[in-house]
């Protein structure tokens, strides 16, 4: 055993962190320690900039350009870039599609998509859940009938996150009935622009616009378009799901938000003490240290297996249960930590230009809102519920 | 033991239910959020007129009810349809004037509906802590100068007059020494900034700057505040714990229904078993819920270590169970729940934004541990 990165691993990290300290924007850096709104264009800026180092497509197999990062690299730039403020990188086209049209894509596809992607010219989003189709995926009911040289597509897609910025999607569609739900299904790409396709707003609990239906009324779309073998797309969308190992368990984001938790419990006071000096919550505090330093390893554990060419199984199940709830409770302490200041919300504080001065000390406006937008993250990605049956599939042999 | 209300209480619930039922679904609250002063004064005015700003308060000053069971019912009601017009305020600073039983004709105007007030007394330091008060009042030669800022001023941005908290002598915690008064939210000097909360309600934040205010502003005894306050915060924890039971009740219902008829798998969610569980323990929660706001409620009236006990009680688990339960609603629905326009999230924000009013969990668990063996 040895807890150590090697020689190698530490001059990548110092490597990346230059790389931060060097290039990342300060307004941009500032928003995400801050918690204020990314525009399209900060988002679009980070990846250009990312593209530009050679990091946007890092984990990529050297065959399609990538440096063939390996999954403890990954790590350590989820880290370091968390630490630094840098933005998470929307994961639909280079961390979802990408790795699918490498698996199963034509040459063609490869090509035409993979450049795009890094180059920015496309933003994709993903078409996976239907409103009748949450947990069970496999009983989505949104069509595509071939038609000649066309696929016609008709149905609707739900929480298609920053589907208001994106241009392509790809998305799981019913092509045969016959057969296990699972077995009807195809993956198709959907350039947003085709007539029919229509975006609309859901705006969340908490006042904010990232998801949104997406609704298809007799779009065509070239037979090309289809990935892969019809009625082949949920064994591509699992492959996606379980070879994605790296960056579920938040670890980088659960550092980074325990720190500015600790930042906001130092500048608290309780009775005129420091609230991080407070026995009950530096008891809760020392808690969530104690589960993040164990699921830190957990994650390097897994990472070092995956790096070492384990086939992937239901850790990434764990994973995700245990990061989500983790930085759950991150966020529940941190609206505690603020007392009476957690309750006052002014949106337009969330915005960078905004120069009033703050209500209560300047960190507490995003927070509740942040709390309550994160209750998401144990219900996307598949439910924390599914993740537990996935476990209890693969695990228990019961 | 008998736990049925009087035939009295009974309709007053009744009819807050009903008005809620009718004329308050979620449409129309958010409608309300949304009004220049964050509520509906025609709302408001309908309210008092049916009585049920007067059931908050004794007979002894105007009122028709005032007992902990009164305030139990009329905010568990509230709650259920998450009502944004300002009672708690009203009932805040209305039970501060009564417990000194000075300046009753403002609580009977607070009452009619004809002027609302407020209760100005957390401040940027205070945290939860009743006893932290920097604000000044200086005595001048005909009354006192008010100088302090106070945080947070539940629906303070629409009252007409504030009951301010303000150091008289000592300074920092001291128990002795904070006085209250009377202050038109017009007066030269009060500064006040308005805003919503994440749950949809109104708070502000009110400057006091050189502020001058008669002799007669004083509300009850010199120096003798905190008493007050801690009747008024005694009342504040029943109601928006009541509140909380009343959101509990319909985050619960709504869950219950969607897991009945959301399907997945081919059959209702419900069926799952992993979930069931989780329901029977929501609802056993509800019932302890239910149980502590009686508790409290029992003992509004007693001696203050007993019925701070049971405040702190009740407080305490709303802040932990009702938590449970809100994060759980959403969870058990999925990405529904998540909406702005499915209605659950709603009841879930104000349930856990309560823990943030009056201490949270911690706090009182605290409070429980120090305070002694009232209990």
């Amino acid at each position: 055993m040895d807890l150590n990165y090697t020689a190698d691993e530490q001059a990548f990290q110092q490597e990346v962190r230059d790389f931060f300290a060097e290039k990342l924007p300060g307004d941009i850096s500032r928003k995400v320690l801050e918690k204020k709104r990314l525009t399209k264009q900060d988002m679009e800026a980070w990846h250009a900039i990312l593209n530009d180092a050679g990091y946007l497509n890092a984990h990529w197999p050297e065959a399609f350009g990538g440096k063939g990062w390996n999954a403890i690299q990954r790590d350590i730039f989820d880290v370091e870039g968390n630490a630094a403020g840098a933005p998470r990188v929307v994961p639909f086209g280079l961390n979802m599609l990408a790795p699918v049209l490498m698996a199963f894509g034509s040459k063609e596809q490869q090509e035409y998509h993979l450049p795009r992607i890094l180059d920015g010219t496309n933003w994709w989003c993903q078409g996976y859940s239907e409103p009748g189709s949450g947990s069970d995926l496999a009983s989505l009911k949104m069509t595509a009938v071939r038609d000649g040289d066309e696929y016609v597509l008709n149905g609707q897609k739900t929480w298609t996150t920053l589907g208001q910025h994106a241009n392509w999607i790809f998305c799981l569609v019913r092509t045969s009935k016959e057969g296990k739900p699972q077995e009807g299904i195809s993956f198709v790409l959907v350039d947003m622009n085709t007539p029919g396709v229509e975006v609309r707003p859901i705006i969340l609990l908490e006042g904010t616009h990232e998801v949104n239906e997406v609704w298809f009324t007799d779009v065509r779309i070239p037979a090309s378009n289809l990935v892969g073998e019809e009625n082949k797309g949920w064994t591509y969308a699992k492959y996606l799901l379980v070879h994605e190992r790296s960056g579920i368990a938040g670890v980088g984001d659960a550092m980074a938000s325990i720190d500015h938790l600790k930042h906001i419990a130092r500048d608290q006071k309780m009775n005129g003490k420091p609230l991080a000096d407070d026995p009950r919550f530096a008891s809760r505090l020392a808690e969530l240290e104690i589960d993040l330093s164990a699921m830190r390893t957990t994650n390097m554990r897994i990472m070092q297996a995956a790096a070492d060419g384990a086939p992937p199984g239901p850790e990434v199940s764990m994973l995700k249960i245990k990061g989500t709830v983790l930085r759950q409770s991150i966020n529940d302490l941190t609206r505690r930590a603020l007392g009476p200041y957690a309750m006052p919300f002014v949106s337009e504080a969330l915005d960078l230009g905004y120069n009033e001065e703050p209500i209560g000390p300047d960190y507490a406006n995003p927070i509740a809102v942040d709390y309550f937008n994160h209750r998401k993250t144990s219900i996307y990605g598949g439910s924390n519920e599914i993740q537990r049956n996935i476990i209890s599939k693969m695990m228990m042999g019961l | 033991m008998d736990f049925s209300h009087t035939e009295e209480r009974q309709m007053l619930a009744d009819m807050v239910g009903r008005f809620v039922r009718d004329q308050y679904d979620i449409d129309t609250r958010h409608a309300n959020v949304k009004l220049e002063q964050g509520y509906s004064p025609e709302h408001w005015q309908q309210l008092a007129e049916l009585g049920v700003v007067g059931a908050l308060f004794d007979e002894n000053v105007g009122g028709f009810g005032g007992a902990g069971f009164d305030i139990a019912v009329v905010f568990e009601e509230l709650g259920r349809g998450l009502v944004v017009e300002p009672f708690l305020a009203t009932l805040l600073a209305g039970t501060a004037l009564a417990a000194t039983g000075s300046h009753g004709d403002q609580i009977e105007a607070a009452i009619s509906g004809e002027s609302q007030l407020a209760l100005a007394h957390g401040e940027p330091a205070s945290r939860y802590t009743l006893n932290h008060v920097e604000t000044s009042a200086e005595k001048t030669g005909d009354g006192y100068r008010l100088n302090g800022n106070k945080a947070v001023v539940i629906s303070g941005g629409s009252a007409d007059a504030l009951v301010v908290s303000a150091r008289t002598s000592g300074n920092g915690d001291d128990a002795d020494g904070i006085s209250l008064f009377l202050v038109p939210a017009n007066a030269d000097g009060v500064h006040v900034r308005s805003y919503g909360t994440v749950d949809g309600y109104q708070a502000a934040e009110i400057a006091l700057q050189d502020v001058d205010v008669s002799a007669d502003a004083l509300i009850g005894g010199e120096g003798e505040g905190l008493a007050a306050l801690e009747a008024a915060n005694a009342a504040g924890i029943l109601a928006v714990s009541a509140e909380a039971l009343g959101a509990i009740e319909v985050a619960i219902d709504m869950t219950l229904e969607y897991l009945k008829t959301r399907k997945q798998f081919g059959v209702p969610i419900g069926k799952f078993q992993a979930l069931q569980h989780r329901m029977a323990d929501m609802m056993i929660e509800r019932e302890q819920i239910r149980s502590a706001v009686i508790n409290a409620a029992g003992h509004m009236g007693s001696a203050p270590a007993e019925r701070d006990w049971n405040m702190s009680a009740l407080k305490n688990l709303i802040g932990r169970s009702g938590r449970k339960i809100a994060e759980e609603s959403i969870q058990m629905h999925g990405g529904i729940a998540m909406t702005w326009e499915y209605a659950v999230g709603h009841f879930a924000k104000r349930i856990i934004m309560i823990d943030h009013l009056f201490g949270d969990e911690d706090h009182h668990l605290q409070r429980i541990v120090s305070g002694g063996p009232a209990g």
